[in-house]
């Protein structure tokens, strides 16, 4: 029972990366019908912003020039790295996405994977191949359940990343701008004759996208301080399984997924020998979309796409 | 401009040719060819290479010359950059070989270089030792070709005894990356080790992931729901410093061991305090060395200004083995092929030879048979000599 709970634990903060890095995959794809692969490598950068701010500031508090403390260093890298990977989310849309909007959609994917390899050798060649340290915002306590090991990190980390999700939720549901996206992937023809700029929203969406991403950066970065520019791919890449496992454009869907293929990754390597985590992991995610092929909450092609 | 460059060549090789078969015999000078990885992408690395060979070099000196068979000889070091790179290692050492006419070559230090370098000494038999070349292929079947190191496999072995004699473990689990030669293959030889001093069943966890993998938390609830004594991980700084905190999450308090993979400055900046205390084997130790190592760690830093890493060791009992061989072979006839026979024979049959880093003898392969060093992390984040540990 132990091994199980301790398990659960390590699922959900497993899971909360993939569900936030999902949920960006899903919100492009709803508006843009885009799969935006550079997502993963923006989850990069927003790790290594999120890195050169806490940085900044810790040293600004060590040299006694403005003495925070690193509960509020965190949650201004938080809000900080948020605001700035979503303006590089912006440019990227701008410069690589919008003037192919009307082109064909493997164009577009293409496009996507060069941007992501764009900022990933950028990075290397920027700040070069060392391992960056992300600093230890929250100092680690260790707590003992009834033999479970519980740190404040990782509750830090699942609660941090359920509050997004569902202020998300929120605000796609009750907000105009969030009629307005849900609109725009409803019908992204008719809805710009009723005045709503399909760039606004555009923008919108990749600025949501890119800071939720921002957030998992620094979340990861917490949990696993070792940085480097191609750390984003693997995670990106099987977020992008989350987002297609949880219904294309679905925003709970997304996030659910994201749990569940961190659940499923974690319980094959404690059952089965861990050399098949993988293996096994994405055969069970196989047959899940083989007998569910739109996920979860997807509709079929045909018909329209919601949030 | 080629047909110029082609045109120096030919004139260089013809003066090369005259000068060679005109000039009298001289009293011998016996030539150490150094190929080293001066520039390049690992400049420090040939740097050390260059430090240690030159004070190697000033002792010769002062001592008169290399003495063999009651004569002393000059000695002269020639040395190439082969640019970290496999094909200029190459280039370098037939330089070295066919127009310097060295006795023996020192290096290349990396086995990018090591195996090819490795390849033209042998063809052209001329002794070779590199020093501190791991992979297997660098001496494989190549009876021309020694190294001054132990092999990456060996420290599966040596690791697994220390656990056993100074800890009295019998319980071993094993986290490894399944993706990656290194690990993969120092995990099993460790297993296979642990096993026969255990018995089978003994590693009671094995437990694997892949390269680029962030989260072991699956893997390490496993390992400490196992029972295991402790964990052994021999990885890079790049993953330890995750096992480690990540170990340290889920409650695991006992010993975490690894390999000379962890060996590097940065294992400390990314790891911080989680990683104090931890043990790992490694070819040298600068931190708390003793006796002829302290010597020369004192002398090298004296005189370049900073502590030698394991290169500059390794290096330094390269060259005096070179050293010994050349004494052991007992002559020098002048005759190039000859000689080089010699001391490739006089290599080979070292026995207990005392270098800086350990005890070694040559097995058939030119590998040595040596001691490993296990470091620990001490608290204040240095690298400290714990212990000798012999397979």
């Amino acid at each position: 029972m132990t091994f199980f709970l301790q398990n659960v634990v390590n699922a959900l903060q497993w899971g909360s990366f993939y569900a936030l890095i999902a949920l960006g995959y899903s919100m492009v794809y709803s508006i843009l019908l885009l799969f935006n692969f550079a997502h993963g490598d923006i989850f990069m950068a927003g790790a290594y912003i999120g890195f050169f701010i806490s940085s900044g500031l810790v040293a600004l508090a060590a040299s006694g020039f403005l003495p925070l403390p690193n509960w509020l260093i965190f949650m201004l890298t938080i809000v900080f790295a948020m605001i700035a990977t979503s303006c590089l989310g912006i440019i990227v849309e701008r410069v690589a996405y919008r003037p192919l909007r009307d082109a064909p959609r493997a164009s577009v994917a293409v496009t996507a994977m060069m941007v992501g390899i764009i900022l990933e050798t950028g990075n290397l060649a920027l700040l070069g191949a060392r391992r960056r340290n992300f600093p230890a915002l929250i100092e680690m306590t260790s707590y003992k359940i009834s033999g479970v090991s519980v740190t404040n990190v990782k509750i830090i980390i699942v609660v941090v990343s359920v509050l997004l999700m569902l202020a998300l939720h929120l605000f796609i549901r009750r907000t105009k701008w969030g009629m307005a996206i849900r609109a725009m992937a409803y019908d992204f023809v008719v809805v710009p004759l009723m005045g709503v700029s399909i760039n606004a929203i555009t923008v919108l969406t990749f600025a949501i996208g890119s800071s939720l991403a921002a957030a998992a950066g620094i979340l990861f970065g917490i949990a696993y301080p070792v940085l480097e520019p191609y750390m984003g791919i693997l995670v990106g890449w099987k977020a992008f399984v989350a987002a297609i496992l949880g219904g294309r454009g679905s925003i709970p869907g997304a996030a659910l997924a994201g749990f569940l293929l961190g659940f499923i990754e974690i319980f094959v390597a404690a059952i089965f020998p861990s050399t098949l985590r993988d293996l096994i992991a994405y055969s069970i995610i196989l047959i899940i979309l083989t007998f569910r092929p739109y996920g979860f909450f997807g509709e079929a092609y045909t018909a329209r796409l919601r949030l | 401009m080629l047909k110029k460059i082609g045109l120096l060549i030919l004139a260089l090789s013809l003066v090369a040719i005259v000068m060679g078969g005109c000039a009298p015999k001289a009293p011998a000078v016996i030539k150490i060819g150094i190929n080293a990885e001066i520039t390049g992408d690992i400049p420090k690395v040939g740097e050390g290479t260059k430090y240690a060979a030159e004070m190697w070099l000033e002792d010769i000196k002062a001592a008169g010359g290399l003495e063999v068979g009651g004569k002393k000889y000059p000695v002269e070091l020639v040395i190439e950059d082969n640019e970290a790179k496999a094909e200029s290692a190459a280039a370098a050492n037939t330089k070295l070989i066919t127009q310097d006419q060295v006795l023996v070559i020192v290096g290349p230090q990396a086995s990018k270089q090591a195996v090819p370098a490795g390849e033209v000494a042998d063809a052209n038999q001329t002794p070779m030792i590199s020093p501190w070349s791991t992979n297997p292929r660098t001496t494989k079947d190549r009876p021309w070709v020694f190294r001054a190191c132990f092999l990456d496999p060996f420290q599966g072995p040596v690791v697994a005894k220390f656990a056993t004699e100074e800890f009295g473990f019998t319980k071993a689990a094993v986290l490894y990356d399944v993706a990656s030669d290194y690990p993969k293959g120092l995990a099993e030889f460790f297993k296979q080790a642990w096993e026969e001093l255990h018995g089978p069943g003994s590693v009671v966890a094995f437990e694997t992931f892949t390269t680029k993998d962030r989260d072991f938390s699956a893997q390490l609830t496993k390992i400490i729901a196992s029972g295991a004594e402790f964990l052994f991980t021999p990885q890079y700084y790049d993953e330890v410093p995750l096992i480690v905190k990540q170990a340290h999450e889920l409650g695991w308090k006992k010993p975490i061991l690894g390999s000379d993979s962890w060996g590097s400055a940065e294992l400390m900046t990314l790891c911080g305090d989680d990683c104090k205390g931890c043990f790992f084997s490694t070819h040298y130790a600068a931190a708390g060395a003793k006796g002829a190592t302290k010597e020369f760690i004192d002398r090298y830093k004296a005189k370049y200004g900073y502590v030698p890493d394991d290169v500059g060791a390794l290096t330094w009992d390269a060259m005096r083995i070179v050293e010994k061989a050349i004494k052991d072979c007992g002559k020098i006839t002048g005759d190039i092929k000859t000689d080089r026979k010699c001391v490739r024979d006089a290599m080979a049959k070292i026995k207990d030879f005392e270098g800086i880093t350990g005890k070694m003898t040559f097995t058939e392969e030119g590998d040595p048979i040596k001691c490993a060093v296990i470091v620990k992390i001490s608290d204040t984040g240095e690298f400290e000599f714990y212990k000798q540990a012999c397979p």
